[in-house]
C-alpha cells in the first residue's frame, strides 16, 4: 500500500449519508449491501434516518452491522456513498482525502466539477461507468433505466381511464390499450416489458436497427425507421442524420393519432434531449391519452413536458414529466444502486481488506474517476465497447464461422478447369470400357461426398465401420475370379473371398451392435 | 436375359442402396435403417454374383466359394461380437487391411488370368493391375501397422527415418517406372517387385505418423480401401465395385478432411508426420503453480454446481472409465443438475469414438454436443470435468501464437467458473505441448486412474 498507490484515510469508514434532495427516497446502501461492504473489511457508518424513506429503519442496519452515527460524522468518513450528486455546502463537509461516489453527471455540470476540484477529495461518478461487459455490475444508468421504465409504465396506467389488456365482458369489450415506446435502450426495453406482461400492445422505435430482436424477444412490434444511420461505439445511440429525422417525425405523426399512451426514452449523453413528439403530434392524440417523458429533466422529448410535473393538454392529453421515476420505488432503486456500488467497492477492494485502492491503469476506474486530488480528470479517454450497443441487456452473438481456407477465385477456378479438362482428356481419349467405368466413377465419389458431408459427428465411427463393410463388396471380384480352371488362381481367390468375407459379414454386425446402444435421453 | 445382365441390373440395385445406407447414417434416427439398406445391398450384390459365378464355374468352384464365405462371415460375426467398444479403432484398421490384401489378391489373379486382351486394351488391364495391387498393398501394410500401433503392439511414437518424405516419394517414382516397364513387358517378377514397394510404403507412411493422429490415420485408411475396390472394378470392369469403392474412398478422404480441420493442419501435414517433433522443444515457460483436488471435494463441487460439461479424451477410453462417467451423469442428472458432453472431433482414436463409447455405457446421444455447438456455452458453466483429454482443451492453441498447436480449433473449457482436470501424471499430452490450462486459477487437477477416481466421486456423492 505504500507504493505510491491512492490510499484511503486510515480508518476505513464508508459512510452513508441521508439525501438532500427534495424528493430524493433513495439511500445508497441498504441492510442487505451494508452485510456485503463490512464482508470486504471496512466499516460502515450510517446517518440516522437515512433509509427511512425507502423503507430501511436504522434498526436493520444496525443489525446488519452499520453502526448509526451523528451526519456531520458520517460526512467525514473515508469513503462517502451518496445517491445525488452534493450541494456545495455538501462538498464542504468531505474530510480532506476522502472519496465521494455517488452520480455526479459531470458533462452535465462542469460547475459542480469545478467546485467539486477545488478540494483535495477523490470523486468518483457511479453514471460515468462505461458501457463495457465487465462493468455491467456497477452500471447505475442500467439499473436505475430499469426500474424508471417499469414505473414509466406504471404511472401512465395509474392516469389512464381504461384497462391495459383487451377484455370480452358481460358488459361488453373492451380494445387492448396501445403503447409506443420511443428509444430501445434499457428503460425502453422495461417499459416494453411491462407494458406488454400488462396486455398492452406495444409498439417500439429506435435509430438501432439491431434492437428489433430484443423488442420482439419482450413481446413488441419494432418500427423501423429506413435511413441509414451509424453504429455507435460507445454503446449508446448517437444523434442522428436530418433524413433520419424527418422519417421517424412521419412516424411519430402516424402512431400518435394511433396510439393510446406513448413513453419516451431518447437521451443522448452529454446532449438535450431530443424532440421526437411535436405539439401538432400531441393534439392529434385522442382525449385521455397518457405520454410519460422520461427525458424531461434534460429538455425533454415531447414538446410541452414540464420536469417533474404531470399536465394535462387542452385536448385531455396527459403528459407526465416526473424525473424521480426511479426514485419512486425507493427501496427498489436503493437495493440496485447499492449493490452496484457494492461491485464497485469489490473492484477497489483487491486485498478484502477494508482499503480503497484506485488505480487509474484499470479503464473502469480511469472512466469514472472525474476528480483525484484537485485535479479534474474529467472527460476520461473513450473506452471502445467491444460488443455491439446491445451488450447491455443481451448477449452478442455467436461470431459466423471462420471461413474455409482462403483460396483465390482464380486458383480456384484455375484447379477446377484443369480437374475438369483432365477427365474430358481421358474420356475423350481412352478406349472403351475406360470412359464408362471413368464417368461412374467421378460420379459415385460426388455422390459420396453429398451423402457422407452430412452425416451426424456422432455417427463417424458407424459410418466407417459400414463403409468397411461396404468395401467388403471386393468379394465380388473375387467371386469372378474363383471360377477360373486354375490352382494358384482359385488358391487366391478363396483367400481374398475368405478375407473380404470377414470385413463384410463383420462390419455390418458390429455396425448394428453399436448402433443399437445409441439411445436418447 | 443371360445371368450376367441379371447381375449387372442387380449391381445397380446394390449400389443405390448403399447410397442409401450412407444417406441413413446421417441421423440417429434412421441409422439403424440406413445399415439395413447397405446389408440388403451386400446381399443383393453376392447373391447375384453368385448367379454368375454358378453358370460358368465348375463344381470345386461352387464349394470353395461357399466355404471361403462361411468361413469369412463366422470369423467376421464372432469378432464383432466380441470387440470391445474400446477396441474399435484396432478392428476398424484390421478390417481395413483385410479390403487391402483382397485388392492384391484379385489384382494378382488379373494378371496371372488369362484376359483375351490385345493392343491398347491389354495395356490398360496391365496398368490397373497394378494400380489395385498398389493401393491395396498400401492399403494393407498401412493398416496393419495402425492396428499394431493402436492396440499397442507396437509404440506409437513416430518413426523417424532420415530422409522419409524422400523415402516416400521414391517409392511413387519406383511405381510410376514399374508400372511403364510393366505396361511394356508384362512379367510376374515386376508384379512382385511393385507389391513390395507397395508394402513397404504402406508400412512406412503409417509408421511415421504417432498415435495422436489416428483419427485421421484411420479414416485415411478407410478411404485408400475404397480406391483399392474401385480400382479393382476398373480391372474386372465391374460397375458396383468402382461405384461403392467411390463411396467409401469419398467417405474416408472427408472424414479424413474433418479431422485435419480440426487439428487445423493440413492433410499433407499429417501423412508427412513429424508434427509431434517440433513440439518437443524444451519449454522453459514457467507456468506457475497448479492446484491439486481430491475426490470428495470434487463431488462438493459438483453437487453445488447448475451446470456441468464433461470434455472426454482418449485417457477416458484408455481407462474404460465410461461406465463410472455414465452412472456419474445419472446422478448427477437426478439432482437436477445439467450434464453434457463436449466432444471434440478428434478426441480418441477413431472419427466419433467418444460417441461410441458414451452409447455403450448408455448415456443419451443428446447430450453429447460437437464441439461448434458447445463452445459457446462454457462460459457460465459451473463446472467442467476434463477427462483424460488435454490437447483439444488447451489454451494456447487459441492464445499463444507461438504454440505448436496455434489456430487448432479447442473446446474452450477455462471459460467456465471450475475445470477439474483428470490426470495420470503431469506429463504434457501427445502434441508435447504443456497445458497452460492446468495453471490457472479456475482449474485444478485430480490425479490417478480416470476410472477410480470418477468411482471416488460417484462414492463421494
Amino acid at each position: 500500500m505504500s507504493d505510491g498507490q491512492q490510499e484511503s484515510p486510515p480508518a476505513a469508514v464508508i459512510g452513508v449519508v441521508a439525501e438532500s434532495s427534495p424528493g430524493e427516497n433513495r439511500v445508497a446502501a441498504t441492510p442487505a449491501t451494508v452485510r456485503q461492504l463490512v464482508d470486504l473489511g471496512y466499516v460502515v457508518a450510517v446517518e440516522p434516518g437515512a433509509g427511512e424513506k425507502a423503507s430501511f429503519t436504522d434498526e436493520a442496519y444496525a443489525e446488519a452491522g452499520a453502526v448509526i452515527a451523528p451526519a456531520a460524522d458520517v460526512w467525514r468518513s473515508g469513503v462517502v456513498f451518496k445517491v445525488n450528486a452534493p450541494s456545495p455546502e455538501e462538498i464542504g463537509k468531505l474530510a480532506d482525502g476522502a472519496t465521494l461516489i455517488s452520480i455526479i453527471s459531470p458533462a452535465l455540470n462542469p460547475d459542480l466539477v469545478e467546485a467539486l476540484a477545488q478540494r483535495p477529495i477523490t470523486v468518483l461518478a457511479m453514471d460515468a461507468v462505461p458501457r463495457i461487459s465487465r462493468a455491467q455490475s456497477m452500471d447505475v444508468l442500467s439499473s436505475m433505466a430499469n426500474i424508471a421504465g417499469y414505473r414509466a409504465v406504471i404511472e401512465a396506467a395509474h392516469v389512464f381511464g381504461r384497462f391495459f389488456t383487451g377484455q370480452i365482458t358481460a358488459a361488453g369489450k373492451v380494445p387492448p390499450a396501445k403503447v409506443l415506446v420511443a428509444g430501445v435502450g434499457v428503460a425502453g426495453l422495461a417499459a416494453i416489458g411491462t407494458a406488454n406482461s400488462m396486455g398492452a400492445i406495444v409498439r417500439a422505435t429506435d435509430p438501432r436497427a439491431e434492437v428489433a430482436d430484443q423488442v420482439a424477444s419482450l413481446g413488441g412490434e419494432y418500427l423501423p425507421v429506413d435511413v441509414e444511420t451509424e453504429q455507435s461505439t460507445d454503446g449508446y445511440a448517437k444523434a442522428t442524420s436530418e433524413d433520419y429525422d424527418r422519417r421517424a417525425a412521419e412516424i411519430y405523426s402516424e402512431q400518435a393519432a394511433d396510439v393510446d399512451i406513448i413513453i419516451t426514452t431518447a437521451l443522448i449523453p452529454g446532449r438535450a434531449a431530443p424532440v421526437l413528439i411535436t405539439a401538432a403530434d400531441v393534439a392529434s392524440m385522442k382525449a385521455g391519452s397518457v405520454i410519460v417523458d422520461m427525458a424531461a429533466s434534460n429538455g425533454g422529448n415531447v414538446e410541452g413536458s414540464v420536469a417533474g410535473e404531470a399536465i394535462v393538454t387542452d385536448n385531455g392529453v396527459t403528459i407526465i414529466g416526473y424525473t424521480d421515476l426511479a426514485g419512486r420505488l425507493p427501496t427498489q432503486a436503493s437495493q440496485l444502486y447499492g449493490t452496484n456500488l457494492v461491485n464497485l467497492m469489490k473492484l477497489l477492494t483487491p486485498g478484502k481488506d477494508g482499503q480503497l485502492v484506485l488505480d487509474l491503469e484499470d479503464v473502469v476506474q480511469r472512466t469514472i474517476t472525474v476528480v483525484r486530488d484537485r485535479e479534474t480528470l474529467w472527460p476520461p479517454p473513450p473506452v471502445q465497447v467491444s460488443a455491439a450497443p446491445a451488450a447491455a441487456v443481451d448477449k452478442p452473438k455467436a461470431e459466423p464461422k471462420p471461413e474455409k481456407q482462403p483460396m483465390s477465385a482464380t486458383r480456384k477456378l484455375t484447379l477446377i478447369g484443369i480437374g475438369v479438362l483432365a477427365l474430358f482428356l481421358v474420356n475423350a481419349y481412352a478406349p472403351e470400357p475406360l470412359p464408362e467405368h471413368f464417368t461412374v466413377l467421378v460420379l459415385a465419389i460426388v455422390i459420396g461426398y453429398y451423402v457422407i458431408g452430412k452425416v451426424h459427428h456422432a455417427l463417424h465411427t458407424p459410418l466407417m465401420s459400414v463403409t468397411n463393410a461396404i468395401s467388403g463388396i471386393i468379394v465380388v471380384g473375387a467371386m469372378q475370379q474363383v471360377a477360373a480352371d486354375d490352382g494358384v488362381i482359385r488358391t487366391l481367390s478363396f483367400i481374398a473371398i475368405l478375407l473380404a468375407s470377414i470385413n463384410v459379414f463383420g462390419g455390418f454386425a458390429v455396425t448394428r451392435r453399436m448402433l443399437s446402444m445409441f439411445s436418447k435421453g | 436375359m443371360t445371368s450376367q445382365s441379371v447381375a449387372t441390373a442387380a449391381y445397380l440395385v446394390a449400389a443405390l442402396l448403399f447410397i442409401l445406407s450412407l444417406a441413413g447414417l446421417s441421423k440417429h434416427e434412421s441409422s439403424r435403417q440406413g445399415v439395413l439398406y447397405g446389408i440388403v445391398g451386400m446381399a443383393i450384390a453376392l447373391v447375384a454374383t453368385f448367379i454368375v459365378v454358378a453358370d460358368v464355374s465348375d463344381a470345386t468352384g461352387i464349394v470353395l466359394l461357399l466355404v471361403a464365405v462361411a468361413i469369412g462371415a463366422a470369423i467376421g460375426l464372432w469378432r464383432a461380437r466380441v470387440v470391445e467398444m474400446t477396441g474399435m479403432p484396432e478392428l476398424i484398421a484390421l478390417l481395413h487391411s483385410f479390403v487391402g490384401l483382397a485388392a492384391v489378391l484379385v489384382g494378382w489373379n488379373g494378371h496371372l488370368e488369362d484376359n483375351h486382351l490385345t493392343g491398347s486394351l491389354e495395356d490398360i488391364h496391365n496398368a490397373e493391375v497394378f494400380v489395385g495391387v498398389f493401393i491395396g498393398a498400401v492399403t494393407f501394410t498401412g493398416s496393419i501397422v495402425a492396428f499394431l500401433k493402436l492396440s499397442a503392439r507396437i509404440k506409437s511414437a513416430p518413426l523417424m527415418l532420415p530422409g522419409k518424405n524422400y523415402l516416400n516419394i521414391g517409392a511413387l517414382v519406383a511405381f510410376a517406372a514399374l508400372t511403364i516397364w510393366f505396361v511394356i513387358t508384362p512379367n510376374l517378377a515386376l508384379l512382385i517387385a511393385v507389391t513390395v514397394v507397395a508394402l513397404a510404403l504402406g508400412w512406412h507412411l503409417v509408421a511415421s505418423i504417432g498415435g495422436g493422429d489416428m483419427p485421421v490415420v484411420v479414416s485415411m485408411l478407410n478411404s485408400y480401401s475404397g480406391w483399392a475396390a474401385a480400382a479393382s472394378g476398373f480391372l474386372l470392369n465391374n460397375n458396383a465395385l468402382i461405384v461403392t469403392g467411390a463411396l467409401v474412398g469419398s467417405s474416408g478422404a472427408y472424414l479424413s478432411y474433418i479431422m485435419c480441420q480440426a487439428m487445423n493442419r493440413s492433410f499433407i501435414s499429417v501423412i508427412a508426420g513429424g508434427f509431434g517433433m517440433e513440439a518437443s522443444v524444451a519449454d522453459d515457460t514457467d507456468y506457475g503453480d497448479y492446484r491439486e483436488i481430491n475426490a470428495a471435494d470434487t463431488a462438493e463441487l459438483l453437487k453445488n454446481a447448475s451446470s456441468v460439461i464433461i470434455t472426454p479424451g482418449y485417457g477416458m477410453a484408455v481407462a474404460q472409465a465410461q461406465y463410472p462417467v455414465a452412472d456419474l451423469v445419472k446422478k448427477l442428472r437426478e439432482r437436477d443438475i445439467e450434464v453434457r458432453f463436449g466432444i471434440h472431433p478428434v478426441a480418441g482414436r477413431l472419427p466419433g469414438h467418444m460417441n461410441v463409447l458414451l452409447a455403450e455405457a448408455k448415456v443419451p446421444y443428446d447430450i453429447a454436443l460437437e464441439m461448434d455447438e458447445i463452445n459457446d456455452d462454457f462460459d457460465g458453466t459451473s463446472v467442467v470435468l476434463v477427462i483424460g483429454a488435454n490437447d483439444t482443451v488447451n489454451p494456447a492453441a487459441t492464445e499463444d501464437p507461438s504454440s505448436p498447436i496455434a489456430g487448432m480449433p479447442v473446446l474452450r473449457v477455462w471459460e467456465a467458473d471450475n475445470v477439474v482436470v483428470f490426470k495420470r501424471s503431469m506429463a504434457a499430452g501427445y502434441a508435447g505441448v504443456q497445458n497452460p490450462l492446468f495453471f490457472r486459477d479456475n482449474a485444478q487437477m485430480l490425479f490417478g486412474d480416470a476410472k477410480e477416481r470418477v468411482e471416488d466421486i460417484l462414492r463421494e456423492l
